[in-house]
């Protein structure tokens, strides 16, 4: 175990280099961020006088390479538009990007794992028909799309919830929660729905796929041969082993899940990650952009460390090999 | 246990009413927050919206573009170079401290620090203090606009930002990013004082007691900013009664607010014109101002208006809009696809050529659609245009190097002045000046350099009148570059917002003076 997790700090801190050179590399292509600072009627004379004293006249190494300096004392540089520490701002935005990834995470147990089974178990029943059918249109439907109905219907039409924004939190030890306040928990139902109608139908698909196959593998046969009442069978024996590629899945899913926060807390002015990594590119705030994607690095990192630990208590044969 | 059950219910229901009854709170949605607290590190409309909410100009528009006073009560030439400022009396500071002409000076020196205002203050000599509410601001050649550039100085308190910082930076630093005291704390006159400031998410500004206008019809206790940029997002909010009043509405949206009977749109029209620049020094087509004319003719600006900016905006003819002092009401659109055609011919063009345009997609209103429009009118006189459109923040960069031969800009004059357009659209540009800094189009006429600079030092308004509206029909003649239109200003809000007669021309609401019914 030991060795494992050592092996996967080297392995995220080159990652973490290779996410910061590439942040690098396209910071340059973006748009100059000293325009987003000044109106437009600064003369050019001017502008260069403030790259110059931002140090972004600097010849590309040596930017580079204060920055990977400061980065190992943790400073990841100011971030233009919000004239504080890039990595202060992010800290500032994740809780609401981690409350609605986990929020949606629920969401995707709660109604894939039993809706796969039973689409599974009764093929042929017409409640089966009906979530098949669904989930075919939840994948064609681009989350934008999703959003923008969800909005109109239950913020404008019926007024049941409210349209954008994370409504009112609760401050937890710094941690700003939408959690405990009714407001908050209205608020979160609408992104929580668009954000988890991508990734629904995939996982409702797999796990409809992976327990039609272990239904139809010689275990289970024999376990129905041994008379087995049939919960057992199914809940038991089958399910426990769909879950294995399910949750390999969804390890990589949650990461695509944040990538995909940035269109839904978009269009639901969530104040998030996702949303202040859209507003910074539109104002080349190039340094908060370059901290973002090493910030999203790490997580991806760590949650897929996460999964392959969890993989290992479910399936032992991964923690044998792990330990040779 | 019903009798407990009907009491919990009455509280129940008297609990909303309680709340609505006392304070009354503007929710507003606006496409983007302020910048920052420091009025002074950045000129952009954003900025000035914000800086009439919690600052208070010397002078500013009315809905007629006349002056109002503000902190100045009353202003008077006393020679050709000098006015005199008389400041109004008792007027306190939200730090309590009381405005005198110390915090003008203050102010106004300060203008030299900021990259922003340097420029657009270079005309002036300096502001010397006569006493305490007198003073006097001097330029150094005799300049019309001197009130207009009024309406810029918005007094900060000198005193809350003198001293250092904890960090031993002095308080009045103009930093543009990074840690610095004035672009976190702030002190004006205004209306408002902010209570919470959460950068590009969350802004409260409550009420400032003692604010010295009490004539102020203005009754709104706390105003909640909240930037919402997705436009879909922001007429919803309004729509479900999350916001109380948006700016602005997307013209595709116009229909559906004005036609809820919850909430109205209220459009204004405002200065900015839109145009697209026609770079001769890389087309030497574009030299031919016959060329120049076919363009104009073949450009269905009155189309595009009613088709793409839903009639939320005045077709164009010339840059200043009616209300300048240069308007020239003679100058009409010019559309006709024979005419165009005619000029192409005599310019021995009937078979056209292929061009290249660049245009932004998120800086005007529909700006991306107007550009796809223009390729298209100009495919019908044979001119074949290669259009490339990017967002604000990559354009400008591209527009400066001057990438295109067809380039989009849109322009609001800085002093609400027709001589602001010239300089920066139309003269020859100058780098050692600083004039033509946006000409893209290096449209050059010595004329036209002549009399800007004369309508700049001309102070007999009758006089200047008359060389801003001949600068107009010069460039008419000329066809030096393509008008579309003047963009409106639009807003959305619920019945009870009277947002009518807060609005203007450069698109400040004066939210002190909002009445919410």
């Amino acid at each position: 175990m030991f060795a494992f997790i050592v092996r996967r700090i080297i392995q995220a801190i080159i990652v973490m280099l290779v996410i910061g050179l590439v942040g690098f590399i396209i910071q340059h292509q973006i748009g100059d961020p000293v325009r987003d600072l000044v109106g437009e009627r600064v003369t050019p004379a001017e502008r260069e006088v403030i790259r110059d004293q931002l140090g972004l006249n600097d010849p590309f190494y040596i930017q580079y390479v204060r920055f990977v300096k400061n980065a190992v004392k943790g400073d990841l540089g100011l971030s233009f538009f919000y004239k504080k520490p890039a990595l202060e701002v992010i800290l500032a935005k994740a809780p609401a990007t981690i409350e609605l990834v986990l929020v949606t995470a629920l969401i995707l147990i709660v109604v894939s794992i039993p809706s796969g089974i039973y689409a599974a178990i009764y093929p042929k029943s017409w409640f089966s028909r009906i979530i098949m059918a669904v989930s075919t249109i939840g994948v064609a439907m681009p989350v934008f799309l999703t959003a923008i109905v969800l909005i109109y219907f239950f913020g404008v039409e019926l007024n049941w919830l409210p349209s954008y924004g994370r409504g009112e939190t609760v401050n937890l030890w710094g941690w700003e929660s939408g959690f405990f306040t009714l407001d908050g928990l209205k608020h979160l139902i609408l992104p929580s729905v668009s954000l988890s109608s991508i990734m629904l139908p995939l996982f409702i698909r797999l796990v409809r796929a992976e327990m039609m196959e272990v239904l139809e593998t010689e275990y289970i046969k024999f376990a129905w041969a041994k008379g087995l009442h049939r919960q057992r069978v199914w809940y038991i024996h089958a399910f426990k082993n769909t879950l294995l590629p399910v949750i390999t899945v969804f390890g990589v899913q949650l990461g695509i899940l944040v990538a995909f926060t940035i269109l839904t807390e978009t269009v639901f002015q969530w104040q998030g990650m996702g949303f202040m990594f859209l507003e910074a590119v539109e104002r080349s705030d190039t340094t908060l952009l370059v901290a973002y994607l090493i910030v999203v690095g790490v997580i991806f990192v760590v949650v897929n460390t996460i999964v392959d630990i969890i993989y290992g208590f479910v399936n032992p044969m991964v923690r044998i090999a792990g330990t040779k | 246990m019903k009798k407990v059950f009907v009491f919990c219910l009455a509280i129940f229901m008297l609990i909303p009413l309680a709340t609505t009854a006392g304070a009354k709170t503007l929710k507003l949605g606006l496409d983007a927050g302020p910048v920052s607290q420091d009025p002074q590190v950045q000129l952009s409309g954003g900025m000035l919206q914000y800086s009439h909410w919690v600052f208070d100009p010397l002078v500013r528009y009315r809905q007629d573009m006349s002056f109002e006073p503000r902190l100045a009560e009353k202003w008077e030439r006393v020679d050709d170079l000098t006015m005199r400022f008389y400041l109004r009396k008792g007027v306190k500071f939200h730090s309590g401290n009381a405005f005198t002409a110390k915090d003008v000076k203050f102010t106004f020196d300060r203008f030299y620090k900021s990259a922003d205002f340097k420029g657009l203050f270079a005309p002036f000599e300096g502001c010397h203090i006569v006493d305490d509410h007198t003073l006097d601001i001097k330029t150094k050649k005799p300049y019309a606009l001197l009130i207009n550039m009024a309406t810029y100085i918005f007094p900060l308190d000198s005193q809350f930002y003198s001293g250092t910082d904890a960090s031993g930076q002095p308080k009045d630093a103009v930093v543009k990013i990074g840690p610095s005291f004035a672009l976190h704390n702030s002190s004006g006159t205004g209306p408002y004082k902010v209570s919470h400031w959460e950068q590009g998410a969350k802004y409260v500004f409550d009420r400032f007691a003692n604010y010295w206008d009490k004539k102020s019809p203005g009754n709104v206790d706390q105003i909640i900013l909240t930037p919402i940029k997705e436009d879909a997002t922001r007429v919803a909010a309004l729509l479900s009664g999350d916001v109380d009043f948006i700016s602005p509405v997307p013209p595709q949206d116009f229909k559906r607010v004005s036609k809820d009977t919850k909430t109205k749109l209220i459009t204004y029209p405002g200065g900015r014109i839109i145009t697209i620049q026609l770079n001769q020094k890389r087309r030497p087509e574009f030299k031919d101002a016959r060329v120049r004319q076919a363009i104009v003719h073949a450009i269905n600006n009155e189309g595009i208006v009613k088709k793409i900016m839903k009639g939320t905006a005045t077709t164009a003819g010339q840059q200043s809009p009616k209300g300048y002092m240069g308007h020239n009401p003679k100058l009409k659109p010019r559309y006709g696809l024979r005419k165009a055609k005619k000029f192409m011919k005599e310019a021995g063009l009937a078979d056209g050529f292929e061009c290249t345009m660049i245009a932004p997609n998120n800086r005007y209103v529909n700006d991306e659609k107007i550009a796809e429009a223009v390729v298209s009118m100009l495919a019908k006189i044979n001119i074949k245009v290669n259009l490339k459109t990017m967002p604000k923040a990559q354009y400008w960069d591209e527009f400066d190097a001057q990438v295109a031969d067809i380039q989009m800009i849109g322009w609001h004059s800085d002093t609400e002045d027709s001589g602001n357009f010239s300089e920066f659209l139309v003269m020859c540009p100058n780098k050692e000046t600083g004039y033509g800094q946006y000409n893209s189009g290096n449209y050059c006429n010595p004329k036209i350099d002549e009399l800007t600079m004369a309508a700049q030092t001309e102070t007999d308004l009758k006089k200047r009148a008359k060389i801003l509206k001949e600068i107009e029909q010069i460039l008419y003649d000329d066809a030096a570059f393509v008008p579309f239109h003047w963009q409106n200003h639009s807003y959305g809000g619920k019945n009870k917002v009277d947002i009518k007669k807060i609005v203007n021309t450069m698109n400040f609401p004066y939210l002190g003076d909002l009445v919410i019914k």
